[in-house]
């Protein structure tokens, strides 16, 4: 890997995912190869460790050093209102179905620093629905729950959302959710009183509800295909009947072990309805 | 004739798209060759892209999914908005992590882990382009034992890229699109 200074053999990433395992009870070992070790070079190269020896030191010993490769390890890549044309067919074929439910529970699996929980509390707010919803905002990692607590997003980033909801079906001036903060938009409270935050980790934690709508986008692909079926089973087992899966743009649920319990909705958005 | 390769990386931004309509003729199945092509470009052309590029070769073309198995035959081209790695088991992995160099997909990062799994039976073309990706990835590529070609700066439509790759890697071919004959002669030799 072209990472500076830095070299990491495909030995070292083993041993580092058994130390996890062994000392922290995280398991990465069913992750993507390459993204995880093409992130832990960039971790090495960014602390600026001289060798693989002194890192793996630092992490067995450093509790407080874990957490940081916890959160520097998991992408947290997230924006508002992204792919169109899926807040579209939530707003337009999803929500209306919700709609007709006493309680409306959502999950946001894998929720990272919580702009596409923020789009649908946002989404539920323009049809009347957010006072009888819950938006449940998990992820593996502690540290982005406080961003999604915070509901504070850089300012930079409001131009593309904005334009982003308007090419989504939003009506309203999107600069009326958030106050400008110099360099940050912090989001209106009334949107993050309904979000529900936990840390969830997909490899090994189980079902905690039931949901009308789970939402786990470009989280699974960074999964091996057996963690891939485990995180689809729970989402299936987590669902009510006739309930909502909404995946990334890049995943689908073709030619896995529960395929034949859905039906994609008919516009062909990566949203499938749970059938059996 | 199968080729000596297993699989070629194109990597290409402004100016590209030619150079690639010319290129993949070339790639006939009996090459045995898989393919990947990152290109830099909008979200909007996904479908109309894989078309125009199916109807210039016998191989098939899609656009990459992730856990795709890299096939003899077939050309995978990186969706918009997602880097392409390559997994130590000849699969695809799609990832959404931040933009380097100010781009996602990231040529350097598909050259560079590419030339991981597939070492000396990997073949890296470098094309037309405004920005700098792409050469850490050749550098690193270099490294692993891949064959490294780039365009001919002199003929590209936007030289900045492969002008900045013939300046710091040690490339193994210049190529020149209105003559492939060395190209291809390079990827059968």
């Amino acid at each position: 890997m072209f990472v500076e200074g830095v070299s990491l053999s495909d030995e070292n990433v083993e041993l580092i995912l058994r130390d996890l395992i062994d000392l922290y009870g995280y398991d990465f070992t069913n992750y993507s190869r390459a993204s995880i070790k093409r992130r832990i070079l960039r971790l090495m190269s960014n602390d600026r460790f001289l060798s693989f020896a002194e890192f793996r030191y630092r992490l067995k010993n450093d509790p407080e050093y874990f957490k940081r490769f916890v959160e520097q390890i998991t992408v947290n890549v997230t924006e508002m209102f992204r792919d169109v044309q899926f807040y579209k067919t939530l707003r337009e074929v999803v929500l209306p179905v919700l709609a007709t439910k006493p309680i409306i529970r959502i999950w946001h699996a894998g929720c990272s620093t919580g702009e596409e929980v923020y789009s649908m509390a946002i989404l539920l707010a323009e049809t009347n629905l957010l006072d009888k919803s819950l938006l449940y905002a998990t992820d593996i990692n502690p540290a982005v729950l406080e961003k999604v607590r915070a509901g504070i997003f850089p300012l930079a980033q409001m131009k593309q959302y904005s334009e982003n909801y308007i090419a989504s079906g939003g009506k309203k001036d999107f600069s009326s959710y958030y106050t400008a903060q110099y360099n940050a938009a912090k989001f209106d409270e009334t949107l993050g009183k309904k979000i529900v935050l936990a840390t969830h980790n997909l490899v090994s934690d189980g079902s905690f509800n039931e949901f009308q709508l789970i939402l786990c986008r470009n989280v699974m692909i960074y999964f091996d295909k057996p963690l891939q079926d485990r995180a689809l089973r729970l989402f299936y087992e987590s669902l009510e009947m006739l309930g909502y899966l909404a995946l990334g743009s890049k995943e689908t649920l073709k030619f896995t072990d529960i395929s034949a319990m859905f039906r994609q909705v008919e516009n062909r958005e990566k949203i499938w309805k749970k059938v059996m | 004739m199968a080729a000596r390769f297993d699989l070629l990386v194109i990597g290409g931004s402004a100016g590209s798209l030619s150079v690639v309509m010319k290129i993949i003729p070339l790639l006939k199945p009996s090459l045995n060759l898989a393919t990947v092509i990152v290109f830099h470009r909008k979200q909007s052309d996904d479908s109309a892209l894989i078309e125009v590029l199916a109807g210039r070769t016998d191989c098939r073309v899609k656009e990459a999914d992730d856990k795709d198995d890299l096939l003899p035959a077939h050309i995978y081209v990186a969706p918009a908005d997602y880097h392409v790695l390559i997994e130590k088991n000849k699969t695809i992995t799609l990832d959404f992590s931040e933009k380097i160099n100010y781009s996602r997909p990231s040529i350097d990062l598909s050259f560079d882990s590419a030339a991981e799994v597939y070492g000396p039976r990997l073949a890296c073309l470098l094309l037309s382009g405004a920005n700098a990706d792409g050469v850490d990835g050749l550098l690193s590529a270099k490294r692993q034992g891949a064959f490294i070609m780039v365009q001919n700066p002199s003929t590209a439509e936007v030289p900045y890229m492969p002008q900045q790759a013939v300046e710091k890697v040690s490339c193994d071919l210049l190529i020149d699109p209105d003559n492939l004959k060395e190209f291809l002669a390079a990827i059968l030799e």
